[in-house]
């Protein structure tokens, strides 16, 4: 225990944690929005994010990115990376509904059937970029971890005592935010957000009232990717490092987020993914850096003993304005 | 219909499948049978595929150099390299070594490679009287495990890599405020205790975990503490995440690691900004230095420069091929003989202690570091 270590840097670890956090609880949307209107956990939502990494680390390639560009470049790698991670990203989403998932509602299978559908199609997807790639087409594909440019060079913008904010935080807590509120607004006040939670609350219901169901699931499958997509970039530019499992930690945080704020609420999501990062981040400096998953999923144990639907209580359904 | 036809068709591939399947293990067998010597077989097992396996694979390659060498010049009595992927792993190594251990042409293991695997089969091979030369394992209580002492090892341990890297840190880099980082893995944890102990006092430490790739609590560790020196006891993975995050947050401490990332996947992984000057240690001397014609029929062979522990790897497996061509044919003659060796080898004289350790006074640990994304030797570590 360092509680000197911890209390003298709290405002740093906060900014850290909250950084992390953000780019959890974007990946935690995908989890609670198929949840929320499936009620199935989609394990090879870490892949999606995985998979979105490569396309941003693809493209920068493409595009001849190199370290600490000028600023309209790095705008430019920013939004692009940012379009074809999305793509990338709600297209491999979309086809795993597709190709897993469908067959397997046509035929009304058991919801175990879709779980371990779910395990298969992540190992699945590692291994096409771990081991299938990476036969035919070498690096950057294999088991190793792979550095991308860094497209944003890290420079505390703002100075606090005792607090350094860098570009990179902001870039990170303003995307996340923006993604969140727009998220919320989408499925909260438009058409196809009214067809959304229309499906979550009573599947059969809203198939009387005229809802395309399948379309309401293909939707959700690619908003969840489209919001792994900005965190594969807002990864990338933070870390600028991929590797074929590295949606496995990330994806298992984020699914923990999306727990411990309610799964199937969105706001859940972000306060659930929040809230992990700050407590990673406190008890990596309290202990070290090898205690963050225990004490995280400590917290998690306490808060359902006393929460057992997560902080805010789940259902995507019933959450409202 | 169709559905019917497609399982058919689908029975059909699978029957095909197993057939070549079957028919492949037949042929595996080596063939001829000619030989006066009858069938010789030598294992060798590793992290052929895997995260770690850039650390091994030149090793490897240089064994199967080693074999290919042995057989053209002894075309009467050819010797069969089995090869075994273990992905660096206790559990998928175990049965590998209880395979062999049942093949009576298997006279001797080349392996483990790393130090893991090596502790899960060592019990195996050890009630089998199978002798172990390992190119690469350093893990300190390997020699200790058994009381048959089947396991040598052609290189130094962590007891002597450790204090190495200490000793650089302290001596030559003449660190003030050293910083402590391990994964807290079997090599990394332990490689950690060794250079603690040569620096006596450090500036602070931190334990990271494998698999993580965000390092905001440590760097912010190193920061407080002021370092001008990080050691980072662990493998790649960790380490170059690790060491482009410290770069990006402005620290410029010398970064010094051990043989875990000694690959060439370091610099890539890291950024050849970020790793520029970072420097690494390993028990393995650098191929350039060593001055027989192994380089360059390792390069005439797999066109390109030997890497790192691939001397290590030709000599463990020519300790076996001398006995093989002393005309030991059972693993206790083969155990014995390795017992015995004293021979100048391509890496260092080789001789082994009662335990299995090559002798003290001719094991050599080297720097390397990162120059231009690249690692190059950087000059051998006095002894004291």
């Amino acid at each position: 225990m360092n509680i000197d270590a911890l209390i003298d840097h709290i405002g740093q670890h906060t900014v850290n944690g909250l950084f992390k956090g953000s780019i959890y609880a974007l990946v935690a949307l995908g989890y609670t929005l198929v949840y929320g209107v499936l009620k199935l956990i989609n394990f090879a939502h870490s892949e999606v994010f995985m998979v979105g990494t490569f396309a941003v680390l693809g493209v920068w390639s493409f595009m001849g990115a190199t370290d600490g560009p000028t600023l309209p470049s790095a705008l430019m790698f920013i939004v692009v990376g940012l379009l074809i991670a999305a793509a990338a990203a709600g297209g491999t989403a979309l086809l795993v509904e597709r190709i897993a998932y469908r067959p397997l509602r046509r035929k009304n299978a058991p919801s175990l059937v879709f779980l371990i559908t779910a395990i298969g199609v992540s190992l699945v997807l590692q291994e096409i970029f771990g081991f299938v790639l990476a036969k035919f087409f070498g690096r950057p594909f294999g088991r190793l971890v792979v550095g991308m440019p860094n497209i944003v060079v890290s420079d505390p913008v703002i100075r606090l005592p005792g607090v350094d904010i860098t570009n990179k935080h902001l870039i990170v807590f303003a995307a996340a935010v923006l993604m969140m509120i727009g998220l919320d607004q989408f499925i909260n006040r438009t058409r196809y957000g009214r067809g959304v939670r229309a499906v979550a609350q009573s599947p059969d219901t809203a198939a009387l009232m005229g809802v395309n169901q399948d379309r309401v699931i293909m939707l959700i499958f690619v908003l969840g990717g489209i919001m792994a997509g900005v965190a594969s970039l807002l990864w990338s530019v933070s870390f600028a490092v991929t590797k074929f499992d590295i949606g496995f930690v990330i994806g298992l945080k984020a699914f923990t987020a999306a727990v411990l704020g309610g799964i199937g609420n969105l706001r859940g999501a972000l306060l659930g993914g929040l809230v992990l990062g700050v407590v990673e981040a406190y008890s990596s400096s309290l202990f070290n850096s090898n205690w963050e998953d225990v004490t995280a999923f400590v917290v998690l144990v306490v808060v359902l003993m006393f929460r057992p639907t997560g902080l805010l209580g789940e259902s995507l359904g019933r959450a409202r304005a | 219909m169709r559905r019917n036809y497609l399982r058919a068709l689908g029975g059909v591939a699978l029957a095909v499948a197993l057939g070549g399947a079957a028919a492949c293990q037949e042929s595996s067998s080596p063939g001829g049978g000619t030989e006066s010597c009858g069938t010789i077989k030598i294992g060798i097992f590793g992290a052929f595929s895997g995260g770690n396996a850039g650390l091994v694979l030149p090793g490897r390659d240089a064994a199967k150099l080693a074999v290919k060498q042995y057989n053209a010049a002894n075309p009467n009595c050819q010797v069969t390299l089995v090869e075994a992927d273990s992905e660096g792993s206790g559990d998928k190594a175990a049965p590998v070594a209880a395979q062999w251990a049942a093949d009576s042409a298997m006279i001797g293991v080349i392996g483990g490679f790393f130090s893991g695997e090596s502790a899960a089969t060592i019990p195996t091979f050890e009630s089998a009287g199978m002798v172990m030369v390992a190119p690469s394992a350093t893990r300190t209580d390997l020699t200790t495990l058994g009381s048959k002492h089947v396991f040598h090892r052609v290189v130094g341990n962590d007891a002597s890599q450790g204090p190495a890297a200490g000793r650089y840190i302290k001596d030559i880099l003449k660190a003030q405020k050293p910083f402590i980082v391990d994964d807290g893995s079997a090599y990394g944890s332990a490689l950690a205790v060794e250079v603690k102990k040569i620096l006596g006092t450090v500036a602070g430490e931190d334990k990271v975990q494998e698999k993580q790739s965000n390092f905001d609590a440590t760097i912010q560790k190193v920061k407080t503490a002021g370092a001008d020196v990080v050691f980072y006891g662990g493998y790649t993975n960790e380490a170059a995440p690790f060491l482009k995050q410290l770069r990006q947050a402005g620290v410029t401490a010398k970064f010094v690691g051990g043989d875990g990332i000694n690959d060439a996947a370091f610099p890539t992984g890291a950024g050849a900004t970020e790793s520029e000057g970072a420097l690494m240690t390993c028990p393995c001397l650098p191929a350039e230095k060593s001055g027989s014609t192994f380089q360059q029929a390792y390069q005439a062979e797999y066109n390109q420069p030997a890497g790192v522990y691939s001397a290590e790897g030709y000599d463990a497996a020519n300790v076996l091929l001398d006995a093989i061509k002393a005309g030991k044919r059972t693993r206790a003659d083969v155990l014995a003989f390795v017992n015995s060796y004293d021979k100048d080898a391509v890496s260092k004289h080789i001789k082994f202690d009662a335990t299995g350790e090559v002798e003290a006074s001719s094991v050599v640990i080297w720097m390397y570091k990162v120059q231009g994304g690249k690692i190059v030797a950087d000059q051998e570590i006095p002894k004291s």
